[in-house]
């Protein structure tokens, strides 16, 4: 196991690798630099500011020194955000999409694994039918539509929560964006824990387990559960990853100065070293996520064993 | 009874004061377009920072309620019979927030660091009248060299390279503002964070959240501090404006810098007067690449100017959340005569015949139409303007088509000077001054993109940037703009408008063309 874990961590080097060269050189041959703006600059200042960016170097001098940097764990200054480096925004950006990710995943889990097993149990029934409803319309319903609707009903018409903004970062400011970010989660959970519940209902070692006479709440959850519950952990893995790395959507509907934003706001405005940071950030998470998922299929399902 | 009497006066004068007090204070939350970039005033450029900045910091001239130039940390200033040195006297109350006097020293200090080319400053060129600003900034000269000296602690001799009517009009301008020499020294570039900034403004920084708040508060060592009313402002970036707007009905700003023009017959409807729109100092335009053929012949640029019908533009796509425009300096600017088309007075469809000879004569017809490609940076507005465009040149036999980039590749590819028939662009003016707009059309200046030159227009204007006489020179400039709008090479559409949503609990707020709304004069109950 430890030979394997040590495989897995030495083998993500080189794809990180591939992912900061690829985005990179992506990201310079788009037209258009951060200093280029509806005001044009004076060439003459245009020039003062990338000597100070470095920018006047030519791309593949960037890069090596933005390797440089990053293996010294530099992620380099913001060239938008000029108060902060990149390190900066994240320690405070992460913690606040952290935080609502993963609620979000958690609520996703919980009551979308819930909502899959009744619909399982009572395959077919009125039940079942209400679930896949919900199902489906969690899965439809973009979240540019739902956030809205929360926002007029919860936060302009009833005043129970903010409509938007991060503000002292209590609870209230994040149940609409976990609310929202996990709806569509729910919906993928419940749907698959719904149809990989009823293929191990029927498999032959519950059968057997019934047979033996065991109690209907032994063959759930300590048989059927453990085998049906592996599809939604390997995609609970890079969900996670995702949602803990912020929703662009959700995080610009609510305001919410997460890393989805600086994403967005970092690729429009050409900031090349938020936006390098960011896919760093996000391949890092994921390539996390991905590892810790394996390792629990290890651990939930005694047939997989590495060693 | 007399006890009881007095007692009665005695709660009757605590609640009147209570009263008062209520009515002062408070915080104003106001939601700005988007996120600010920094809060260095020599390193920013947009108008949300130039908000936040105008109460962080008092520059020699300051932008009052409507947003005229007026006495900062200058209490008076005398100018040279040659219009070219400028020697202000500031106020001896004039204070940083740690309590240390603003000195003379700190403007020659500030003005040095904006020109500096390691600052990396993007409005250093508001500097540039100033004695060897360009050449310090070029690398050519030393800062020393600046012609900027401190006389005494509070006497400032400003030298001028040539007469420059406009100068304390561009002091208004956050580049122009003093930073503290102390400060800058102690924290280096750290010296705009929270709990390090030291400032001169009616506010002093208490937090900064990049993408969710910038929080000021009340500067006790302000220079007029008694006056200022409120306790904090809370700047709160709302980039989406419809769910800016569904915070502001929700009560959590109390002020939006623009909305969403397509709900504005909702908004008219649901908040009345809280919805402020006038005219703003900004030209929404298309350039012609005016030395290429077709677009180098001046017949042609003003007949499609004519069948362009601008109050349908207005009107139709911007909702009249945007003016028909007719000039390229839009009215506002005190003392100047704005010159507009002379077929601006006719109606349409004498515009239409007019141009419809120019066509014929140049064999334009839908049976032999002329190609034209109009290039705009994406924007939902933008486009229905091109469509709308499209739409009117067409029955004339022209045959648009439309490249779209965002707004980084957009003018990116108009300052090197790309290829293209028709460009879209936009200028809001950094200064209340026609050149503003004007040098747009200077040979060789960076932003005139359709690479437009006339001899006799950058003369007038080369002559005005040395007139000493204030309204000979905006005599001059009115004549440079007539050239500009009969040649047409910039094809003036609509006069931008202000977009603002202001609760009625501000008190103080007045419209203005800058849209500059200082928050040392208003009040919020």
């Amino acid at each position: 196991m430890l030979r394997y874990t040590f495989r897995r961590l030495l083998t993500a080097i080189p794809t990180l690798f591939l992912i900061v060269t690829i985005s990179f050189f992506l990201m310079h041959v788009a037209p258009g630099g951060p200093f280029d703006m509806e005001k044009g600059i004076p060439p003459e200042i245009k020039k003062n500011i990338e000597r100070v960016f470095h920018l006047d170097l030519p791309v593949w001098q960037q890069y090596l020194e933005y390797l440089w940097n990053l293996a010294h764990g530099d992620l380099g200054p913001s060239y938008v955000l000029l108060n902060f480096s990149v390190a900066e925004l994240f320690r405070i950006a992460l913690p606040i999409s952290a935080w609502i990710g993963f609620w979000a995943m958690v609520f996703a889990l919980v009551l979308g694994t819930v909502l899959g097993v009744i619909a399982a149990l009572r395959q077919n029934r009125w039940i079942d039918y209400v679930v896949i409803a919900i199902a489906t319309f969690g899965s439809t319903l973009p979240t540019y539509v739902t956030a809205p609707v929360y926002q007029i009903i919860f936060g302009v018409l009833l005043r129970l929560t903010p409509v938007g903004g991060w503000g002292d970062g209590s609870f209230k400011h994040a149940i609409g964006p976990i609310i929202i970010l996990g709806l569509p989660q729910l919906a993928i959970v419940a749907r698959l824990m719904r149809g990989s519940m009823i293929e191990s209902l029927s498999a032959n070692h519950i059968r057997t387990a019934r047979a033996m006479g065991l109690s209907e709440y032994a063959v759930i959850v300590r048989h059927a559960l453990r085998g049906a519950i592996l599809p939604v952990v390997s995609y609970a893995g890079p969900a996670m990853a995702q949602l803990i790395t912020g929703s662009i959507i959700i995080e610009s509907i609510f305001q919410i100065p997460g890393v989805g934003r600086y994403f967005i706001d970092g690729a429009l405005n050409r900031d090349y070293t938020l936006v390098m940071g960011t896919v760093v950030m996000i391949a890092v998470f994921t390539i996390i996520f991905n590892f810790i998922v394996d390792l629990l299929y290890a651990v939930i399902d005694p047939r997989v064993r590495y060693e | 009874m007399k006890t009881f009497k007095s007692q009665l006066i005695i709660c009757a004068a605590a609640m009147a004061l209570m009263a008062g007090a209520a009515q002062a204070g408070g915080t104003w939350n106001r939601g700005e377009n988007s996120d600010i970039q920094s809060l260095d005033p020599h390193k920013t450029s947009t108008v949300e920072e130039h908000n936040i900045l105008v109460d962080l910091f008092t520059g020699l001239i300051m932008p009052d309620a409507s947003a005229t130039a007026s006495p900062g940390a200058a209490e008076s200033w005398t100018v040279s019979p040659d219009g070219k040195v400028y020697t202000f006297k500031l106020r001896k109350d004039d204070m940083w927030s740690d309590g240390t006097p603003v000195k003379a020293s700190d403007f020659v200090f500030s003005w040095r660091r904006l020109l500096d080319p390691a600052t990396g400053a993007e409005y250093a060129s508001m500097a540039f009248p100033i004695l060897n600003a360009e050449d310090i900034n070029g690398g050519k000269k030393k800062g020393e060299e600046l012609g900027v000296k401190a006389i005494d602690d509070t006497t400032l001799e400003v030298t001028l390279k040539g007469p420059t009517p406009y100068f304390l009009e561009m002091l208004t301008h956050h580049a122009m503002f003093p930073v503290s020499e102390a400060n800058v020294t102690k924290f280096g570039n750290d010296f705009v964070k929270p709990g390090n900034l030291v400032s001169n403004g009616a506010f002093t920084l208490a937090e900064n959240v990049p993408g969710d708040h910038t929080k000021l508060v009340k500067n006790p060592k302000f220079f007029d501090a008694a006056s200022v009313q409120l306790d904090a402002v809370n700047y709160i970036p709302t980039e989406d404006r419809a769910a800016g707007l569904k915070r502001y009905k929700a009560g959590e700003v109390d002020y939006m810098d623009d909305f969403p023009g397509e709900q504005l017959d909702e908004m008219k409807k649901d908040l009345g007067d809280q919805v402020h729109m006038t005219p703003e100092l900004g030209t929404y335009y298309y350039i012609f690449k005016a030395q290429k053929a077709p677009w180098n012949n001046v017949e042609l640029r003003n007949a499609i100017s004519m069948v362009i019908d601008r109050d349908q533009l207005a009107e139709k796509v911007w909702k009249n959340s945007m003016l028909p425009g007719w000039s390229l300096v839009p009215p506002g600017v005190k003392g100047y005569t704005t010159v507009t088309m002379d077929y601006s007075t006719m109606s349409q469809l004498d515009r239409e015949d007019a141009a419809k000879k120019v066509f014929d004569k140049l064999g334009i017809s839908p049976e032999h139409p002329q190609k034209v490609e109009i290039r705009y940076n994406t924007s939902e507005n933008h486009k229905n303007t091109a469509v709308a465009i499209q739409e009117m040149l067409k029955p004339w036999g022209f045959d648009v088509t439309f490249v779209t980039t965002d707004g980084k590749t957009h003018y990116s590819y108009l300052e090197q000077k790309g290829d293209f028939d028709i460009a879209r662009a936009g200028w809001i003016a950094d200064f209340k001054d026609p050149v503003t707009f004007l040098n747009l059309g200077h040979t060789g200046d960076g932003n005139n993109y359709g690479e437009y030159s006339s001899k006799e227009y950058d003369a007038l204007l080369d002559q005005a940037s040395t007139e000493a006489d204030p309204a000979k020179r905006m005599d001059e400039l009115s004549k440079a703009e007539a050239i500009l709008i009969k040649d047409q090479p910039l094809l003036p559409l609509l006069t931008y408008a202000n977009h603002n949503l202001v609760s009625p609990k501000l008190h103080g707020y007045v419209d203005n063309v800058m849209d500059v709304h200082p928050s040392r004069f208003v009040s919020k109950d």
